[in-house]
């Protein structure tokens, strides 16, 4: 068991040693999704639930693998929860708000090859988290990805009228920005404690 | 996908360059981003995800017609989740110190999309001879653009190159190469310098064209 407080876990994880621009977890997603802010904002919603629950499983097997002493198995069984959970909440979703199945479309499938949720799985059994840390974990690497992802699309989306030359157009220019955020959410450091 | 007249090298070929994983498609960014500090720590990241990546290929196509479809993403992640597991241990025997350089990024090549994407949309539709040269070509070219970005980053960042110093004392790193921001940076610039030679390339087939149809 580490001894940390609640709040330092949360805004480590959220601000300080943030999944995306610290970590470079859940890269893919970040480009990927960050044009249109709507999108963005349902798909950080989406990864915030699934990291809670996938944290949660996470704890389980990590308690059931040290007492059958087989932790070779570990990276196996996280990345089989982590795909069954993603189905399970697709089914879910589907049942109960069709509306938000259809607005989330192809994202939800693609959050399995999310690495910030299995990196989330392997940070809280590396630093031997508690079960309230690791609720903790999860839901301030779910709000620092979400925040990221924000204010990313809010930039991307001013930049569509922005005149940039031919080479920059793409990837590279959203590449620079991811770097200029980066060294902006540099300023938090030390905030944790 | 690819024709069938494309021959086994030239499968290998397209990985190095045309289709390029990091430059061209732009997949697998974490690691890439996140282990690409140090020339050596990018190398041998990159040499890690290589070997998933083939071993992966070979046995998602000999097993392709065994594989029923409906759940073939989940057979497919475990065949990768358990090479993964083996390179983890192997890195772990052979250099402590590289291992804990990498971290948990050695467990995250799993959730790599370059090699989920080569085992779906290659593999799992050609034979074993031609999956083992799309890996082999993909993960060198993967290797190659690590390396790329390691080395860049580590001779700025730290004036060093594989840990030997390269410029007088007097040099002043730049510290932000080395710090996550310097990632995206660098990447940017080598995704730029990509862009302009394609550009230039399609410019100047433009102008071939051109003398033709005159």
């Amino acid at each position: 068991m580490v001894d940390e407080s609640l709040w330092s876990i949360f805004i480590n994880a959220s601000l300080v040693n943030n999944f995306v621009l610290a970590y470079f977890l859940g890269i893919c997603p970040f480009l990927g999704v960050s044009s249109k802010l709507e999108t963005a904002t349902r798909m950080g919603g989406a990864v915030t639930f699934v990291m809670l629950v996938s944290s949660i499983c996470a704890f389980g097997i990590q308690s059931l693998l040290v007492a059958i002493d087989a932790p070779y198995l570990k990276l196996i069984s996280f990345i089989a929860v982590i795909a069954s959970t993603v189905q399970l909440v697709e089914m879910l979703i589907k049942k109960f708000s069709p509306a938000l199945f259809r607005a989330l479309g192809i994202f939800l499938p693609l959050i399995t090859t999310n690495c910030a949720i299995l990196g989330l799985a392997l940070f809280q059994t590396n630093k031997g988290y508690s079960f309230v840390q690791c609720i903790v974990f999860a839901l301030g690497a779910g709000a620092g990805f979400t925040l990221a992802l924000v204010l990313m699309a809010g930039l991307r989306e001013k930049l569509e009228l922005a005149e940039v030359p031919d080479v920059t157009k793409g990837t590279a220019l959203a590449l620079m920005l991811a770097g200029l955020l980066s060294v902006a959410f540099m300023g938090f450091g030390g905030l944790g404690g | 996908m690819a024709a069938p007249t494309r021959s086994s090298t030239d499968e290998f070929v397209k990985g190095l360059w045309n289709e390029n994983p990091v430059f061209v498609q732009v997949l697998g960014m974490c690691p890439v981003l996140a282990v690409s500090n140090t020339a050596i720590n990018a190398l041998a990241m990159g040499l890690a995800t290589a070997f998933v990546l083939i071993m992966s290929n070979i046995v998602v196509s000999s097993l392709r017609n065994f594989i029923p479809k409906e759940v073939r993403i989940a057979t497919y992640i475990l065949v990768i989740a358990t090479f993964v597991t083996v390179v983890d241990y192997v890195i772990q025997a052979i250099s402590l110190d590289l291992y804990k350089a990498l971290g948990a990024f050695i467990s995250l090549i799993v959730v790599n999309c370059l090699i989920l994407g080569r085992a779906e949309a290659f593999a799992s539709k050609n034979t074993v001879l031609r999956s083992t040269m799309d890996g082999l070509g993909m993960g060198i070219g993967f290797a190659f653009a690590l390396f790329c970005l390691g080395s860049v980053r580590e001779i700025l960042g730290a004036g060093s190159l594989f840990g030997v110093q390269l410029f007088h004392d007097r040099f002043q790193d730049w510290v932000v190469m080395i710090l996550p921001s310097g990632g995206f940076f660098t990447l940017a610039g080598w995704l730029l310098i990509f862009n302009c030679v394609k550009q230039r390339k399609a410019k100047a087939a433009a102008i071939e064209l051109g003398k033709e149809v005159a």
